[in-house]
């Protein structure tokens, strides 16, 4: 596996969607290098056999009667928009 | 004697006999709150208006009050959302946010007479234990303003301590009730997973994210959650219960309790003032007839790392949503679609927020997902695993809340993983889903307040909170207040 260096970040930034300037980079990734690094001492526990547990809940489809309630306003959803015309949410061309 | 030194149910009661005004109440917490909220920083809003005029609605249903805590003023942290009062989660991404619905947990209390004062600071996001991530400012802790008031729920914790009101309403992902709790000298309570909805909580890690009460003492804790509690069917994971039996159940009866007390919770790494204060606490629990457990928890140094694990593997996940569209922060500037979405996040989030995300986003990565993502769930079932052999041997488990006290404020900001590993006592019981509760138990010699935690088993909040009520029988610690709150 690749250990934490500074291309691997900027990876992990891209596929985060953020954008990290040269020196938040270069402390990032020393950060997250030592982070990691204790991270491994999970490694020295013995998992064999064990079932991964994500959730402690029993979790199951929560249903309600079919009828038609009110959803929220429209208009009081898109008032938090940082640009809405009114009816729908605002964003620059995504296809040309 | 000033109504800033009553405990949420005794301002109750003196409401309901009518020796007490609900105006009168709201006044002198939003007196508190203008006097001292210069120096903590523990309010981002304030809702002073509408508290008034609340208030007054209030006091003339008085008569026909539902509840205990039927016009007492109160809090909530600022990642729970309240409908036409901004909720920011501490964050430049949601600072001018309005959430459009109440969150369950709020709608909750309102219906029982609950008198809200405004929203308060923490880490941003809820991710950090000292509440300086916070995009508004650091919040002070009102014991040492040098200080911190621990995190993430920290402007909850120290505005109970200073009497900026007479409860809080957090949440608590890996401590963010119980240590900020154990900061500032007040007692706080993490329910079992999927006992209070999480509808309208903003979201960090679901598994693990649950709201839960900071309050003056246990039996405050014990009627708020009363009110928390109960099945919603706006989160899945909410669970049918016995619910609303808390407070009525608290007698202080710990004959025959067996207390467990774990080797690991006491070993390196421990302040010795702590260790004192806390074992000290198990003597007063014996003393009222419980019996002392010691046994081991081994597994106790995989907690950090598979909490953190999981934990920024969905706050990954979960902030995936804050992409400058919908709602939140929008760069100014942006060239495409992706760039408005890049520049959004860069901007909106901090720089723990940040690291958390890309820590996430790493160990879910293909070809590291099985070392790190799918190792830790395993680690969390074997930590689990762990409580269920412990409760089989004792009703509940007594430990340090934290290793240490309030650190000095900027101490804990350069090094984060430093700041993680303080999180060892709390976060287990997040991982399993227990119950888990702070209360103060004595100061260090520096006259900073020192938490204990007890973890009991699933469902396990009467035993938990008529402990606390035992221990809080026999002692005075959690009457004390700092100089500025005056509840002395």
């Amino acid at each position: 596996m690749e250990p934490i260096n500074a291309w691997l970040v900027d990876e992990l930034a891209r596929l985060s969607r953020l954008s990290l300037p040269e020196e938040e980079r270069r402390a990032m990734t020393a950060q997250l290098k030592r982070i990691v690094d204790y991270m491994d001492i999970l490694g020295r526990l013995d998992t064999a056999g064990i079932e991964p547990l994500s959730h402690e809940a029993p979790v199951g489809n929560v249903l309600r009667p079919d009828v038609v309630e009110p959803s929220l306003d429209r208009g009081e959803l898109l008032a938090n928009a940082p640009a809405q015309d009114g009816e729908m949410f605002l964003t620059p061309r995504s296809v040309e | 004697m000033e109504l800033t030194e009553l405990t949420a149910l005794e301002l109750g009661a003196a409401i309901r006999r009518g020796e007490v005004s609900v105006p009168q109440a709201a006044r002198a917490a939003l007196e508190a709150v203008e006097r001292q909220n210069g120096a903590l920083n523990c309010f981002l809003t304030v809702t002073g208006e509408r508290a008034l005029a609340r208030a007054e609605a209030l006091q003339k249903g008085v008569k026909t009050a539902n509840s205990p805590l039927y016009g007492v003023p109160m809090a909530w942290k600022d990642n729970i959302c309240t409908k036409g009062v901004r909720t920011t989660c501490a964050s430049r991404m949601l600072e001018d946010f309005t959430p459009p619905y109440d969150a369950t947990a709020v709608e909750r209390l309102e219906a029982a007479g609950a008198l809200c004062l405004g929203k308060l600071n923490m880490d941003e996001f809820a991710m950090g234990s000292t509440s300086e991530t916070s995009f508004f400012g650091p919040v002070r802790n009102p014991w040492d303003l040098e200080r911190s008031p621990g995190g993430s729920s920290g402007g909850a914790a120290a505005a109970v301590s200073a009497g900026l009101g007479w409860y809080a309403v957090g949440s608590d992902t890996g401590g963010s009730i119980r240590q900020p709790a154990a900061h500032c000298g007040v007692t706080g309570i993490k329910p079992t997973y999927g006992t209070v909805s999480r509808y309208g909580l903003i979201a960090h890690a679901s598994s693990l994210d649950q709201i839960g009460p900071l309050g003056r003492d246990a039996a405050d804790c014990a009627a708020v959650l009363d009110l928390l509690q109960g099945r919603d069917r706006r989160d899945a994971t909410s669970l049918d219960g016995d619910y609303g039996q808390l407070l009525s159940r608290l007698t202080g009866d710990v004959r025959g309790l067996r207390v467990g007390l774990p080797e690991q919770c006491f070993g390196d790494g421990l302040d010795d003032g702590v260790r004192r204060a806390v074992l000290a606490a198990a003597q007063v629990l014996k003393d009222r007839g419980a019996q002392l457990v010691e046994l081991s928890f081994p597994v106790l140094e995989y907690a950090v790392p598979a909490y953190y694990i999981i934990a920024s593997a969905e706050a990954s996940s979960n902030l995936a949503r804050y992409d400058g569209v919908k709602y939140g922060w929008r760069a100014r500037e942006y060239g495409g679609l992706h760039e408005l979405y890049t520049q959004s996040r860069t901007q909106g989030f901090g720089p723990e927020v940040k690291r958390r995300i890309l820590l996430g986003t790493f160990v879910l990565s293909s070809g590291y997902y099985d070392a790190y993502y799918q190792k830790a769930l395993q680690a969390r079932a074997v930590i689990r695993n762990a409580f269920d052999e412990a409760f089989g041997r004792c009703d509940l488990l007594l430990t340090p809340v934290a290793p240490s006290t309030a650190p000095r404020l900027g101490e804990s900001l350069g090094e984060p993983l430093k700041m993680y590993l303080g999180d060892i006592y709390t976060v287990p019981a997040n991982l399993a889903g227990l119950p888990a509760l702070s209360m103060p138990c004595g100061f260090d010699s520096q006259g900073l307040p020192i938490g204990a935690q007890l973890i009991g088993p699933r469902f396990g909040e009467g035993r938990l909170l008529n402990a606390a009520h035992a221990f809080q029988l026999d002692t005075d610690w959690h009457r004390r207040a700092p100089e500025g709150g005056k509840r002395t």
